[in-house]
């Protein structure tokens, strides 16, 4: 689910004036810390006391936590501590990389269509289509349409958010096409892609990089809700998804194999939206208001 | 577009009158309704195109059968009164009982009976095996019909009182003289229950009525056959996917019987006083590993052969059930506890990884990729399939796990191209006991080639012992046969057992008389 | 006025086409096979081959399609390829389960997100606002499956106060329906309860800054007057299109809260319906929630010269 809508929080700026700047951007700080950390659990998961995330042992299945299993095991008997753990490389990375593609063809298709009528009345309705058909069910569609991979699992979330950051950068370079020092620049023959990326380009950076957070944290959320229908990534992928989905049947005697997971996921994305909301107030509060 | 807006917000309409006004009323109190949780959703209800147990289980409600088998393995007449054969063994005349009539009022004929053989016959293997002998259909009378034969067939009766999927069920001649590749529409049957076709919503519930002009035979019931009397009045049955709300609802006592709860659940339910855990499936369920037949590396019977020899069953069986109470191992190729199931051969598979790593060095197997498909959404397959992915990557295999959904692994399964375009290695899934009770049944282990079930081994020893089994004069006979049998299988590895496993059930004590078979039924069932 | 709404309604009929192929088209592509998932297990490839061609699953895309949109315009959407039910009854059968789950949070979220929006804009930079503020950045976080299960073990597990899953018809009494609606309400109108309270105090700060309000204040008037009979009305417009905006993304939460829950409505049949290759009834119903999607969009927009008497076509 893509939030685009978030609501600007104007006069804390003016409240804040004379604060320490870590308390002014306490978003940014509070959010890129447990960000970092998340990452870091991610990269260092093989250092972290962790033994092979998809070890199966169905002799020790469905164990309490204990000493030797920080969080218990599962059906399988594979080790829930080490599944989360490792968990955090495929949910993350799945979140930047749908956040990458997603603002790449977004900018892509934003810019031409600003820039080319035909192709924007036909990009434009192609682009309503798909916002119209729900993001999720549009993404479990896709994914029964291939294979459970990580690159489909990436595309299929992605397509439901292209038509939004098309939308913000088509309106970013319609409104600059009225300035008067691009009109001066088109009338002095410069050409298209010269005037993309000379003054439109440095333009759409500060709303996409907001944008782009607000796309990573939901892509965390919507590869989990795939994985939880049984249209995400491949099983063998320990993600936070998967970990919670293969934990339903026994949600009533083994509850710790949906909440860790759940508790690892939603500290992740609260962290993401957080510097998201901080990034925004700094780099633009005009732009809050925009959106 | 509009057309389609105006159908909706009539939808809506319709929905927000039925809040408004309360219409629909509850059943009468003075009515025994049972409400049963079913294993799956009833999304058809064509027990001939179909072969989903849940819609056998339907058909057996709906429909009746000319034969049936009882808890001896023995065939015994259900609708059929009295039959002879013929001394050449090629004509066959059979005779229905009386009063027997179909939910619409009409009297059962012998055309009824003779489009309903021919329909499932296009349809079942056995049927198959049954009509390839038929020279033609007669009827004679209003209760009479005789099917003249080729040449003999032994199993005529097997074939008819079936026991699980395809059954060959008795429809009115209207509806089955529908192609057998279309699904029907009407669930018109002359069975002990009436569908409530109205009240029918896929993946909520689906409700039978008891039909009051059945007329049942005077014999005690046994499994399928014998007198099928109803003691309810109605019977709901309530699809609820999530197993903790399933058991929440029995336990709340808003359902009367949950057909299969999850094992890891049973301990949690079994502390209520009002609930009762049996095992009514005395033959259990199957597993097992697939192999195609048709690609590197499993093309080679003696890669098959090391994997056979490193499965271990009690890790399949811990990963699937968990509880020792509910399954065993079970080497044989035919359900352990049944006349033709033996030993023989079972040191092939001792679960010994080292002399399997052996095996496999020996095997000429070059490294080539192993996929397995495998359904997320049937927990049953998937730990299966988790398990294999395990051992075959500690047996120094080149293995990819591809998880979907079962809709997808169907589909996947039919391709014969190699694996990796496209087409697949290894698939698990389990087969019921009565399924695999006998070389007539037996589907997985024939070797017929690109027309067998998925997999396509081709073993002309196998399909001759088959046709030997098939025309075996006696009981001894048979069981030695099968002995040969599961010897060639031993060698051939169409497939690796996984173990068998028993699907406990779980109902409210106000519940009984539930007959133990491997096919749920629903007459003879009293509700308190 | 009119002409506006004639040209908006207008605007959908591409709209709609786009989704009808993309939707069809996409199918069309799809591996699974239904003829395959019909024949089911014990089948053989020649059984699965007449099936299709009785199907018609056989014919070339522009042959499906036509006949398929031809129908559609006609008011047919098809049978389901499993039931033989039509999918017209298939929604009608489901509707009532997603509709009270989509009111009942609607109604939820908004009754409680304005007025916390409208006194955190009041109270701004108070401890209050800031409690706000932050449960609207846990509201966005916390997936509404994690918060569903969260809801069953506190409430129907732990406490035992509520039913764990289901859906009762109204039919069967007002209290027992609501009963089984409380717990997924809550998990999914936590999300637009965040959403919803954001918008309403940054619309709120915004009119609360201008001179007219100012005015109101200075004149002496009651502050409960001037914040809902002068500052709400105008701040009307965001917060409406925020709304409308919640129900285009409640579509998509209904998907998952249904799952978690065991709610038989459109969104599990939907979901349901993917995973077998029901294409009728994933084309009908993916068509009938984009369908809802622009008309909810268009009566947003039409919504905005009730609020906002200087809005006008």
């Amino acid at each position: 689910m893509a939030l685009t809508v978030f609501a600007p929080a104007p006069d804390a700026a003016l409240a804040n004036r004379r604060r320490p700047w870590w308390v002014r951007n306490l978003p940014i700080v509070l959010g890129g810390a447990l960000l970092l950390a998340a990452l870091l659990v991610a990269l260092l998961a093989p250092w972290l006391g962790t033994i092979d995330p998809t070890a199966l042992s169905p002799i020790r299945r469905l164990r309490p936590p204990s000493e030797q299993f920080w969080f218990g095991t599962d059906q399988l008997g594979r080790d829930l501590y080490s599944r989360v753990i490792y968990g955090a490389r495929a949910s993350l990375f799945v979140g930047f990389a749908v956040a990458v593609f997603a603002v790449l063809s977004g900018l892509f298709f934003g810019l031409v269509s600003g820039f080319n009528r035909i192709f924007d009345a036909v990009l434009m309705r192609v682009m309503d289509g798909l916002m119209s058909i729900p993001s999720v069910l549009l993404a479990i569609a896709l994914m029964a349409l291939t294979r459970a991979s990580l690159g489909n699992v990436i595309v299929a979330i992605a397509v439901a958010e292209v038509p939004r950051v098309t939308r913000l950068v088509r309106s970013v370079v319609l409104g600059l096409r009225e300035q008067p020092f691009i009109e001066a620049a088109i009338a002095s023959g410069t050409s298209a892609p010269r005037i993309l990326l000379r003054h439109v380009l440095p333009n759409t950076i500060a709303p996409l990089l907001v944008q782009a957070t607000y796309i990573c944290a939901s892509a965390i959320i919507t590869e989990a809700i795939l994985s939880f229908i049984g249209a995400g990534l491949p099983p063998s992928i320990p993600t936070w998804g998967n970990i919670i989905a293969d934990g339903r049947a026994v949600f009533q005697i083994r509850p710790q194999l949906i909440l860790i997971p759940a508790a690892f996921l939603s500290v992740t994305v609260l962290a993401i939206n957080l510097l998201g909301d901080g990034l925004r107030d700094a780099l633009d509060p005009r732009l809050a208001r925009q959106m | 577009m509009t057309i389609q807006g105006k159908r909706l917000l009539a939808a809506c309409a319709v929905a927000a009158f039925g809040i408004a006004i309360g219409f629909g009323k509850p059943a009468d109190a003075q009515q025994k309704v049972l409400r049963f949780i079913p294993h799956a959703n009833l999304s058809s209800i064509d027990p001939i195109t179909t072969t989903g147990y849940i819609v056998r289980n339907h058909g057996y409600l709906v429909y009746d059968t000319l034969f049936a088998t009882d808890a001896n393995f023995k065939i015994q007449p259900q609708m059929v009164d009295k039959w002879t054969t013929s001394p050449d063994k090629l004509r066959w005349e059979f005779t229905l009982r009386d009063g027997l009539k179909f939910h619409d009022g009409a009297p059962v004929r012998p055309a009824d009976v003779i489009a309903s053989v021919k329909r499932w016959s296009a349809r079942d293997t056995f049927g198959q095996a049954m009509a390839a002998t038929v020279d033609s259909y007669e009827a004679i009378g209003d209760k009479t019909f005789a099917i003249k034969l080729k040449k003999p067939f032994p199993l005529m009766l097997e074939a008819l009182g079936k026991l699980s999927s395809n059954v060959p069920f008795i429809m009115p001649e209207r509806i089955a003289n529908t192609d057998p590749a279309q699904n029907i529409t009407d669930a018109t049957g002359s069975g002990p229950f009436r569908f409530v076709r109205s009240e029918w919503v896929p993946g909520q519930k689906a409700v039978y009525e008891r039909f009051a002009d059945y007329k049942p035979r005077s014999e005690p019931p046994s499994w399928a056959a014998g007198g099928k009397v109803v003691k309810i009045d109605r019977l709901e049955f309530r699809i609820i996917p999530d197993p903790a709300v399933a058991s929440a609802a029995l336990g709340a006592g808003e359902v009367d019987w949950y057909e299969q709860p999850p094992v890891d659940l049973l301990p949690t339910m079994a502390r209520n006083k009002d609930i009762k855990i049996e095992l009514i499936d005395p033959l259990g369920s199957m597993a097992m590993l697939r192999f195609n037949h048709l690609h590197p590396p499993f093309n080679n019977p003696a890669v098959r052969r090391a994997v056979m020899m490193a499965v271990n069953q009690n890790d399949y069986l811990q990963a699937i059930i968990g509880n020792k109470e509910y399954y065993k191992v079970c080497k044989s190729f035919f359900t352990c506890g049944t006349p033709m199931a033996s030993d023989v051969g079972i040191e092939n598979a001792a679960g010994d990884l080292n002399k399997a790593k052996q095996m496999l060095k020996e095997s000429g197997y070059k490294g080539e990729k192993v996929v397995i498909i495998s359904p997320t959404d049937i927990p049953t397959n998937h730990l299966q399939s988790l398990v294999t992915e395990d051992l075959l990557k500690k047996l120094g295999m080149n293995v990819e796990l591809v998880a979907t959904d079962w809709g997808s692994v169907l589909a996947r399964r039919a391709s014969k191209n190699p694996p990796d375009q496209g087409g697949w290695s290894i698939f698990h899934t389990w087969w019921v006991g009565p399924d695999v009770v006998n070389p007539a049944l037996h589907a997985p282990l024939r070797g017929n080639g690109a027309a067998s079930w998925p997999g396509w081994p081709t073993d002309a020893t196998m399909e001759a012992l088959r046709e030997k089994w098939l025309v075996a004069p006696t009981p001894a006979e048979q069981v030695s046969i099968a002995k040969e049998m599961q010897a060639r299988a031993y060698e051939m590895v169409p497939y690796v057992t996984t173990g068998q496993f028993q699907q406990p059930t779980a109902f409210r004590t106000s519940i009984s008389g539930i007959i133990v078979s491997p096919v749920p039924f629903f007459w003879n069932v009293e509700k308190r | 006025m009119f002409a506006f709404v004639v040209r908006r309604i207008l605007a959908t009929i591409p709209v709609m086409g786009v989704v009808a192929f993309l939707v069809f088209s996409l199918l069309y592509l799809a591996p699974g096979d239904p003829a395959a998932i019909i024949a089911g297990d014990i089948a053989t490839a020649d059984d699965v081959a007449r099936i299709r061609t009785v199907l018609g699953l056989d014919e070339p895309f522009h042959v499906r399609f036509g006949t398929w949109l031809w129908a559609v315009l006609h008011g047919d959407l098809g049978s389901s390829i499993f039931s033989n039910l039509p999918v017209s009854t298939l929604i009608g059968q489901r509707v009532e389960a997603t509709v009270s789950l989509a009111i009942t949070t609607l109604i939820f979220a908004v009754a409680v997100a304005v007025p916390l929006g409208v006194v955190a804009a009041w109270k701004a930079g108070s401890l209050i606002d800031r409690a706000v503020m932050v449960f609207a950045v846990f509201g966005f976080s916390v997936p509404v499956f994690v918060l569903g299960y969260l809801l069953i073990f506190g409430f129907s597990i732990s406490l035992d106060w509520l039913p764990v899953q289901g859906f009762v018809s109204i039919r069967e009494g007002f209290w027992p329906f609501l009963r089984q609606l409380i717990l997924p309400t809550v998990a999914l109108g936590t999300v637009y309860i965040a959403l919803i309270a954001r918008m309403t105090r940054a619309a709120m700060l915004d009119v609360l800054s201008q001179d007219y309000i100012r005015t109101a204040d200075a004149k002496g008037l009651r502050a409960d007057r001037v914040l809902i009979g002068h500052a709400l009305r105008n701040a009307a417009v965001p917060i409406v299109t925020v709304i409308g905006i919640g129900v285009a993304l409640l579509i998509g939460g209904v998907v998952v809260t249904e799952s978690v829950f065991a709610i038989p409505g459109l969104g599990r049949m939907t979901v349901d319906a993917i995973l077998r290759r029901d294409y009728p009834v994933i084309q009908g119903v993916i068509l009938m929630f984009s369908f809802v999607y622009v008309i909810i969009n268009l009566l947003v927009d039409l919504s905005y010269t009730l609020f906002d008497p200087r809005i006008r076509y």
